[in-house]
């Protein structure tokens, strides 16, 4: 039985929002996956709307606050992240981006990613493909096939179909695969950790010269 | 313990009225402020090197040798000198004339400078900059410390049989701090070679700081220059102050709001919270100093930043007269109080000489006098 932790970012920025109503499923439908594999695991929701004051202030001054801190440790730290955010003229919005840039760009190597979005019509639900995607897969991280696009009329009860629950089962189970497969997260990185002796890095130059 | 200022001799507007000085104006501030750190009995001036608006500072020795020719106990420091995109030929031949100039009142912080754009005008590329950092310094401290030097490396052209002049003042080369604010890598650098290391401690949180002097103290132990708690250490800080400290506040915010770096973003009040900046009166810039060895050790520089942001000179002057009245000699006393008697003092050009058995005269002359030989033969 392996320790697993998960961690569930949410863009959305209104409350209720929409946005965290799809991260919550996805976590639990992930969380019962895991289970199910034997793992037991912690999950974590991440509301980026409480932390955006600090996102943007570590965007000036290059450091965080001990609270937002904490959340990219959490989120480097995690086995496994469930990435959710609405979709704002046709791509994810700027608070998911502002805060997706604050993560180092090697400290997501490998790591398990779900993405998902939530949007006022289903004709946006490519940016998960062109935005999401391809921005995580330039983090190393291992994106989940299948990505969970939510539209209104997903929600409504008159024309849910359950499409949008078979896709959510789907994406957990992606994920939670591939989170059960690895060797559980070693926690984020120390960003002054010694890589090398001083004799090391001289001797490169030598080398070099 | 040292006290003193570090400048990064920025040309910001006065938010409050909008005026922004003229480069000279802001060279004249700095070196005013450089002598008003003597007069008011602080140990070290240390100026930044910048090479783009809106900073003057792109020549430190001309600088450092015209405020040497006005005081007579100062000592002139940089913070930092740019090792990445400075050729350290000059820098050696630089810095070793002002030490003969200012009879020895001079040391040096090396960095590595953050802007991109400046490195390409000298030359080189920002993304070899820990390489040029190690390379650069290397060959410094071949040429301070031998009179003839053949060299190759991989950044600048190959020296065959030369001679750098002059040669350092007594040869005793200016003992050098290499300042990082987050680069494990520079903390190695000052731990191998026993060279002092300097925390910014502006910008960032103290955690910061102190991980990265931990380790420089760890690896100094490491490559056999004494026990860790004997590492130099020097503190950058930041303070405002007046006799309330609602005042203090009032009249430092508007230049908080707007300061290049942090403006515009946190608040004051989280800024202070987070990083060691202090904005008060002058017994709680005291106790917030005194806080500073409770992370990093015993130390032995504590260099403020009171100049920056746009703050007229007038201010700035008001402020180091608070600091050499009212907040160093409190800090002096109660940091000596605690200090054991193993930590030693930062190096000074009188104390390396005593450890090196006094100073000899190093001049090296073209042909030698007596033996009718050039310096290389004399190797």
């Amino acid at each position: 039985m392996t320790q697993r932790t998960l961690a569930v970012v949410s863009a959305g920025l209104r409350q209720p929002s929409s946005t965290r109503l799809l991260a919550d499923q996805l976590a639990a439908a992930t969380r019962d996956e895991l289970v199910r594999r034997g793992d037991t695991v912690e999950v974590r929701p991440v509301e980026l709307r409480e932390h955006a004051h600090d996102i943007v202030n570590h965007l000036l001054t290059g450091f965080p606050s001990p609270a937002l801190r904490e959340v990219l440790d959490t989120v480097t730290g995690a086995d496994g992240l469930i990435a959710v955010t609405p979709i704002f003229n046709a791509s994810y919005n700027g608070l998911f981006k502002s805060f997706v840039d604050l993560i180092d760009s090697d400290a997501l190597t490998d790591r398990a990613v779900l993405v998902a979005a939530t949007g006022g019509t289903a004709r946006h639900s490519l940016a998960l493909e062109h935005a999401l995607r391809p921005m995580f897969t330039y983090l190393h991280a291992v994106v989940v096939p299948t990505a969970v696009f939510a539209a209104p009329e997903d929600w409504s009860a008159g024309t849910a179909d359950g499409a949008l629950r078979r896709r959510v089962e789907r994406g957990a189970a992606e994920l939670a695969e591939q989170m059960h497969r690895r060797a559980p997260s070693t926690g984020p990185a120390d960003p002054f950790a010694l890589t090398g002796d001083f004799e090391d890095l001289l001797d490169g130059l030598r080398r070099d010269a | 313990m040292q006290f003193g200022v570090f400048t990064v001799g920025d040309v910001t507007v006065d938010p409050t009225n909008g005026r922004e000085p003229t480069e000279r104006e802001r060279i004249k501030a700095m070196v005013a402020i450089a002598l008003k750190a003597e007069e008011v009995g602080l140990d070290v001036f240390a100026t930044g090197e910048h090479h783009n608006p809106p900073f003057v500072p792109s020549s430190p020795t001309t600088m450092l040798g015209f405020i040497a020719a006005r005081t007579s106990r100062l000592l002139l420091s940089t913070a930092t000198t740019l090792i990445t995109t400075n050729d350290p030929v000059k820098i050696a031949e630089d810095y070793a004339m002002l030490q003969h100039l200012a009879d020895g009142r001079v040391d040096l912080m090396l960095g590595r400078g953050n802007t991109g754009p400046v490195y390409p005008w000298f030359g080189q590329d920002i993304r070899n900059g820990i390489p040029l950092t190690i390379e650069n310094y290397d060959l410094l401290r071949r040429l301070w410390r031998e009179d003839v030097v053949d060299w190759s490396g991989r950044f600048r052209t190959p020296l065959q049989s030369f001679t750098s002049t002059p040669r350092p003042l007594d040869g005793e080369p200016p003992f050098v701090w290499h300042g990082s604010i987050r680069s494990p890598q520079i903390a190695e650098q000052a731990a191998y070679y026993g060279d002092g290391f300097f925390a910014n401690h502006i910008f960032w949180p103290k955690e910061h700081t102190q991980r990265m002097v931990g380790l420089y103290r760890q690896r100094f132990e490491h490559y056999g220059h004494g026990s860790a708690d004997q590492a130099i250490v020097g503190l950058g800080g930041q303070v405002f102050m007046r006799k309330n400290s609602q005042d203090a506040v009032r009249e430092f915010r508007p230049y908080f709001d707007n300061a290049p770096v942090y403006g515009h973003g946190p608040s004051l009040e989280e800024f202070t919270e987070q990083t060691p900046l202090t904005v008060g009166s002058p017994q709680q810039v005291i106790d917030r100093t005194l806080t500073f060895r409770e992370y990093v050790g015993d130390y032995q520089r504590q260099l403020f930043l009171v100049d920056h942001a746009g703050l007229p000179l007038k201010t700035v002057l008001e402020q180091l007269d608070i600091l050499g009245e009212e907040v160093v000699p409190v800090l002096r006393k109660e940091f000596e109080s605690v200090r054991p008697a193993h930590v030693p003092e930062a190096p000074t050009h009188a104390s390396l000489l005593a450890a090196a058995g006094g100073g000899t005269d190093s001049t090296v002359h073209a042909v030698d006098d007596v033996t009718g030989r050039a310096p290389e033969e004399a190797r």
